[in-house]
């Protein structure tokens, strides 16, 4: 749901249903709700047979990559002798993305419902649920309500009298953006600094503590509890017809230039014009919509035309040449500057990259250089092939994507509005809004 | 980069409102809090693992993390001084020096540009009397900065202060939203 806003009548909530409920936050209110229905049955269930349910659902990663969840849960070798790990990542720090902190400050046994429900799936006896720092009031109320899931037994060494050992920990980030990549965060939970790993060995094989580790995004987790309850065929009903791959629901924050900004669920496969003008309520008055990154900063920015054609599902905005991602909805009016919103978004990725990468670290800062002072006016013509030269040694040489990140917006602004920044080399002005159209 | 001497970076000061002194440096897990790190250590197999946890520890009881403090974290979990303030500087939210009491971290990150988050900074600037991004004001109250992404950008533009996450931030709303913090 919309949530601060009433929900809208076509939007389907699954996760969002008692977004704005205080009641939802406790133990007794969730399960008043139907909450730990979905565990007490999985602590009885034998691991493969979960992962077979969550397999048939369809469900992947809400996180941004988007990968199968059972498909990934199978790759953890169930009585290899070795401790497991489930790891959670709570670290939403993609720009234009919050969701999960939404999920986290309303339905915290959600996710916890949802980490126990995992860790039992994938052999592991610990989760830990890795929340960034500066979300204080999602990390208070997950506290909370951990410890008053472990004093009522629910998880603990002996979860809900199954006889199985289920711990759930929060742990507290410091602040770092790169914190949530996969590899980046185990290292930052072992206390090191969050430096993303060389891959393989992938999680599965060596993860947190060296072990099989397995780690999903808060939404992801969020979901499982309601798919066991109903059934995979239930959640893979939902979505588009002739399109299979793309199930369930997906919660989209909105943000930037749109009269409603909020979270909002709807079914996968909504076409994102309706979504944009009616749940969302289209730009600011006397506005039009310019831009659309619609999942997270770090994917392609998209025209005003190519997102009205497109549906939303993974494969839906891949075929408008970008990228579900993590859903984060970031939409510009036609007062923004495009080569100033890119130069933003450049500044970010170099004060977020963890230096270990040379075509990161000099990159990012590069082409924050570049675009900063084309912005001030002082740009040339030989700068847009400089970018471009640059986003090409940024993309797919490095350990993580943080630089690919960067690229993205760069390659596709220049794509999409290269005479807005023609515009700024040539008559060496700064952007000029245009008047609100009555 | 635009940020400022942010806090990671050392903010600079022009009074000491707390820390920063010549005498002795006392230990902070003694007691109560060493009881409480040694709890937390037994949800990880590695006592590093804690480490994170343990200079949170410190930054609560202390306001920030000292070279002192860096020390007696690495020798309470078996790692050197060196180590730890390795892992300090990796992460923005440790403040490497004292800060104004009132820590205000502005989000500026895209979705908050787009909004006119750059009009709030300013009007914490001139308000708080900054003057400046990461330097505290002259009676030692505040200290601003821009913070990148705080996640939660439909409510442009989220401001913390201190602990405290406060949303939909306008300049005009700074004057009174500062009241609370004397």
């Amino acid at each position: 749901m919309g949530f601060p806003h009433k929900p809208h009548p076509r939007e389907t909530t699954v996760l969002s249903e008692h977004f704005g409920e205080a009641e939802a936050r406790s133990l007794d209110g969730w399960k008043s709700r139907g909450g730990y229905r979905a565990l007490e049955q999985a602590l009885g269930m034998d691991p493969l047979a979960i992962q077979a349910v969550v397999k048939e659902s369809g469900l992947r990663g809400r996180g941004g990559a988007g990968f199968p969840t059972g498909l990934k849960w199978s790759f953890m070798k169930i009585g290899d002798g070795k401790p497991h790990y489930l790891c959670c990542n709570a670290d939403e720090s993609e720009p234009g993305t919050f969701k999960d902190r939404e999920i986290m400050r309303w339905t915290p046994h959600a996710l916890i419902e949802g980490c126990a429900i995992a860790a039992h799936a994938i052999g592991a006896e610990t989760a830990y649920i890795y929340i960034r720092g500066e979300f204080t009031e999602p990390l208070d109320v997950m506290e909370r309500a951990v410890d008053e899931a472990r004093r009522a037994g629910v998880i603990g060494k002996n979860a809900m009298g199954s006889g199985k050992r289920v711990d759930v920990w929060v742990h507290k980030g410091a602040g770092a953006y790169i914190c949530g990549e996969e590899t980046a965060l185990m290292n930052s939970l072992e206390g090191k600094r969050g430096n993303p790993r060389i891959k393989p060995p992938f999680p599965a094989a060596a993860g947190l503590f060296g072990m099989p580790t397995t780690i999903n995004n808060v939404e992801t987790l969020a979901a499982v509890p309601p798919i066991l309850v109903n059934g995979g065929e239930w959640y893979k009903k939902m979505g588009r017809a002739d399109n299979p791959k793309s199930t369930g629901t997906k919660l989209w924050s909105v943000c930037g230039n749109v009269m409603r900004p909020g979270n909002y669920e709807v079914e996968m496969g909504f076409p994102f014009k309706e979504f944009l003008y009616d749940l969302c309520g289209g730009p600011p008055k006397g506005r039009k919509f310019k831009a659309v990154i619609p999942g997270g900063s770090s994917v392609p920015i998209i025209t005003m035309a190519e997102a009205e054609a497109a549906v939303m599902d993974y494969e839906g905005m891949v075929a408008v040449g970008t990228m579900l991602g993590s859903a984060g909805c970031i939409v510009m009016d036609d007062a923004q500057s495009i080569p100033r919103q890119v130069a933003r978004l450049a500044r970010f990725y170099a004060h977020e990259s963890c230096a270990q990468c040379t075509q990161c670290r000099e990159g990012t800062a590069w082409t924050t250089k570049i675009l900063e002072r084309m912005v001030a006016g002082g740009g040339t013509t030989e700068d847009l092939d400089t970018l471009m030269d640059l986003a090409d040694d940024m993309t797919g040489k490095t350990i993580c994507v943080l630089s690919d990140s960067c690229a993205a917006p760069v390659v596709s602004g220049l794509q999409k509005f290269r005479s807005e920044f023609e515009a700024l080399i040539t008559r060496k002005t700064v952007h000029t809004v245009p008047a609100i159209v009555a | 980069m635009s940020h400022g001497p942010s806090a990671a970076a050392g903010a600079a000061i022009s009074t000491t409102p707390h820390g920063h002194s010549s005498e002795p440096y006392v230990p902070v897990f003694t007691g109560e809090t060493r009881a409480q790190l040694d709890a937390l250590m037994e949800r990880y197999p590695t006592k590093m693992a804690a480490l994170l946890p343990a200079l949170w520890m410190v930054q609560e009881a202390r306001g920030w993390v000292s070279p002192e403090a860096m020390a007696e974290v690495g020798q309470v979990l078996g790692l050197t001084a060196a180590y730890v303030k390795g892992v300090v500087t990796f992460y923005t939210m440790y403040h490497q020096h004292p800060v104004g009491k009132h820590f205000i971290q502005v989000c500026t990150t895209t979705p908050c540009h787009v909004c006119g988050a750059e009009d709030v900074v300013k009007a914490f600037l001139k308000q708080t009397g900054c003057g400046e991004l990461g330097v505290t004001s002259t009676d030692g109250k505040y200290t601003v900065i821009e913070v990148e992404c705080l996640g939660a950008c439909g409510f442009a533009t989220p401001v913390m202060v201190n602990a405290d996450f406060i949303e939909s931030v306008t300049p005009e709303k700074v004057p009174e939203l500062l009241k609370k913090y004397g």
